[in-house]
């Protein structure tokens, strides 16, 4: 197992290299950054000047370098043009924001699809099994922002029980700014998030339900009926366990998917988190911000699969064998 | 004395969008406490249901349409789910037929045999596994403390099935229905598992209900043959008889085809045709389209089961019904 863990976690760095080197190709060939640091009014022998003390006609693979090792030893990878400040701090300090409205959405989904796809693959001609399937389909083909404008018409336009935009009262915990502790903040997060897990939502309740019945047919599930396993044992441990593992994986992936849906959802709901600060970065032609932006959600897909990798290891006994190739 | 199982007229169908299809036509036979049956036939001949239909356990759509299954003089085929799961896997216990499958794979051998005994034992997780051990040993699996606590795919094909004989006897049940167990094994290990089987069934005076395709085997494990062939029972009666002399057609066509041992060479005989789908069944004596022997009437009435009074054992076929 732990040679396994070492290995995934090699396998994550190699990923995160290549990201940073395709971020950083991209501010390589995207804008000067030697115009945008002087204006107009510098001569052209001043700004080969400015350009040779940066470094800026280095070889691509020596700024490349460069540019790791400040990554690496300082978390710096390049000023925000806009915002005059480094663009990670930028970046982390816009993060909580997203970050908790992705981990609410998590949160709503895992508690919500597994009893639902398990309910609807047990009892599939039963009405409400009828119901989820039915609602779920809606779901999947309504687009997020749709949902989220009728959200904002419902809650906070006719009804005015729920704010529409922005993230109301937030307190400081340790440096993250949060808006779990205050009920202010939570009326904020309900209708973000919402519109975000019902996006989400079918998708899992589906392929759960799909994966449980396919497992409810296997031999394996017969044998444990005619063992005489009460039906609790074999839906929830025999069954759901070996659904999971394919669920656990579309999981992972489907985390990156929901952070690249922050970026409608927060538009929609002015929700200041990364989403937001992407779109404005790409109308401003902030590279540096664009680029953090890049690297950031990279560090975070690659750190959920390697977790999810993980666990799937720990769920399938499998992969353990296999990993100690 | 009542039987251990007495199966009465049974009949089980399969609910299709296009009607009911019946998978077992009217099935009787019984089984005296420690008594061995085979039950015979091709692939499709409704055995595997005929095995899952006694504890209930036929995959849907599949139900018991009418008929009787008495277990120790209960009619157990009218329980509900509940009461039937104390017999289920506590006093009959099944034998599936690829032990490849059979076995949970995110669940270790300890598992899966500790929860079958706390199923239907108030016992502690440490005496179940105990018994677990015991069981283990029973079926001669090498280092039996290690096995508990692995996982199926670290274990051999015989020794997973080897693990589930072992899971089947965890209640002493008085009961083990056997669906083909051990087609999916190889040959030298058939014979191990097979002998095995048979000693552990002889030891503690349990019954079987072996369910295969294979004639050789049956003759060398079972008292009894029901031959069935298309949800019917074609023929039964004692082993050595029908093997011996086998009276249907059918019947005649499997032993037949039987490779025998020594001589070697010569071409197996094989029965022409194929056994009809469930869907396709034809009319009269359902084997008459395959048969050398097939008569007028044949063609319009399906034979009854019945004995002559001087042969033991029962035939389904209008060639005897001739002579009587």
């Amino acid at each position: 197992m732990f040679a396994f863990i070492i290995r995934r976690v090699l396998q994550a760095i190699v990923v995160m290299l290549i990201i940073s080197f395709i971020g950083f190709a991209l501010k390589q060939n995207v804008g000067d950054p030697v115009r945008e640091l002087t204006g107009i009014s510098v001569s052209a022998a001043e700004r080969d000047a400015i350009r040779e003390k940066l470094g800026l006609n280095d070889p691509f693979l020596i700024q490349y370098g460069r540019f790791l090792k400040g990554a690496v030893l300082e978390g710096n990878i390049g000023q925000s043009f806009f915002y005059k400040k480094p663009a990670m701090e930028v970046i982390i300090n816009k993060a909580p924001a997203t970050l908790e409205l992705v981990l609410v959405c998590s949160f709503l989904i895992v508690v919500l699809s597994i009893p639902m796809g398990i309910y609807s693959a047990i009892y599939p001609r039963r009405f409400m099994s009828r119901m989820i399937m039915g609602f779920s389909t809606i779901g999947v083909s309504v687009p997020i922002f749709l949902i989220a404008i009728l959200l904002i018409y419902v809650f906070s336009i006719k009804l005015g029980w729920l704010p529409s935009y922005g993230r109301g009262q937030t307190v400081d915990v340790w440096g993250w700014e949060s808006g779990l502790f205050t009920i202010d903040g939570l009326k904020h997060l309900l209708l973000p998030s919402t519109a975000l897990t019902a996006l989400m939502l079918p998708l899992f309740i589906r392929l759960i339900r799909s994966e449980m019945m396919e497992v409810l047919e296997t031999e394996y599930v017969k044998f444990a009926w005619a063992k005489g396993l009460p039906r609790m044992r074999i839906w929830f441990v025999h069954a759901f366990k070996n659904t999971l593992l394919p669920v656990i994986t579309v999981g992972g992936v489907q985390i990156g998917t929901m952070i690249a849906f922050t970026i409608l959802t927060e538009t929609v709901f002015q929700w200041g988190g990364l989403g937001f600060l992407f779109l404005e970065a790409v109308e401003r032609a902030d590279t540096s911000l664009l680029v953090a932006y890049l690297i950031f959600v990279g560090v975070i897909f690659v750190v959920v699969n390697t977790v999810v990798d993980i666990i799937y290891g720990l769920v399938n006994p499998m992969v353990r064998i296999t990993g100690r190739k | 004395m009542t039987h251990l199982l007495d199966v009465q007229d049974l009949v089980v169908k399969f609910r299709l969008r296009s009607g009911d299809l019946t998978a077992l036509n009217g099935i009787n036979f019984t089984l005296n406490p420690g008594e061995r049956m085979g039950l015979v036939g091709e692939s499709g001949a409704g055995k595997s249901v005929a095995g899952f239909s006694i504890i209930n356990l036929i995959s849907k759509p599949g139900f018991i349409a009418s008929g009787r299954v008495l277990f120790e003089g209960e009619e157990i085929s009218a329980y509900p789910l509940e009461q039937m799961r104390d017999i289920r896997g506590n006093r009959i216990s099944m034998i599936f037929q690829d032990p490849m499958m059979t076995l949970n794979p995110v669940l270790t051998i300890g598992t899966q045999m500790v929860e079958t005994i706390m199923a239907h034992n108030k016992v502690s997780v440490t005496h179940a596994r105990e018994i677990a051990l015991e069981k283990l040993s029973k079926v001669y699996i090498s280092s039996p403390g290690k096995r508990l606590g692995q996982y199926p795919h670290e274990l051999s094909g015989g020794m997973r099935q080897r693990v589930v004989i072992a899971i089947s006897l965890l209640t002493n049940p008085s009961l083990i229905i056997a669906d083909e167990p051990t087609t999916a094994l190889d040959v030298t290990i058939q014979a191990e598992v097979m002998a095995l089987l048979l000693e552990l069934c002889r030891d503690d005076n349990m019954g079987l209900i072996l369910i295969t395709h294979d004639l050789g085997v049956v003759s060398q494990v079972t008292e009894k043959i029901a031959v069935m062939y298309a949800g019917r029972i074609v023929e039964q009666g004692p082993t050595e008889a029908i093997v011996s002399a086998p009276r249907h057609p059918y019947t005649q066509g499997l032993i037949k085809a039987l490779p025998q041992g020594g001589g070697g060479g010569g071409r197996l005989h094989q029965i022409p045709g194929m056994m009809p789908n469930l869907t396709s069944i034809p009319p009269g004596c359902a084997f008459h389209p395959r048969c050398e022997h097939a008569m007028d009437i044949c063609r319009r009435e399906t034979p009854q089961l019945f004995g002559d009074g001087q042969t033991p054992g029962l035939v389904a076929c209008h060639l005897y019904a001739q002579t009587r």
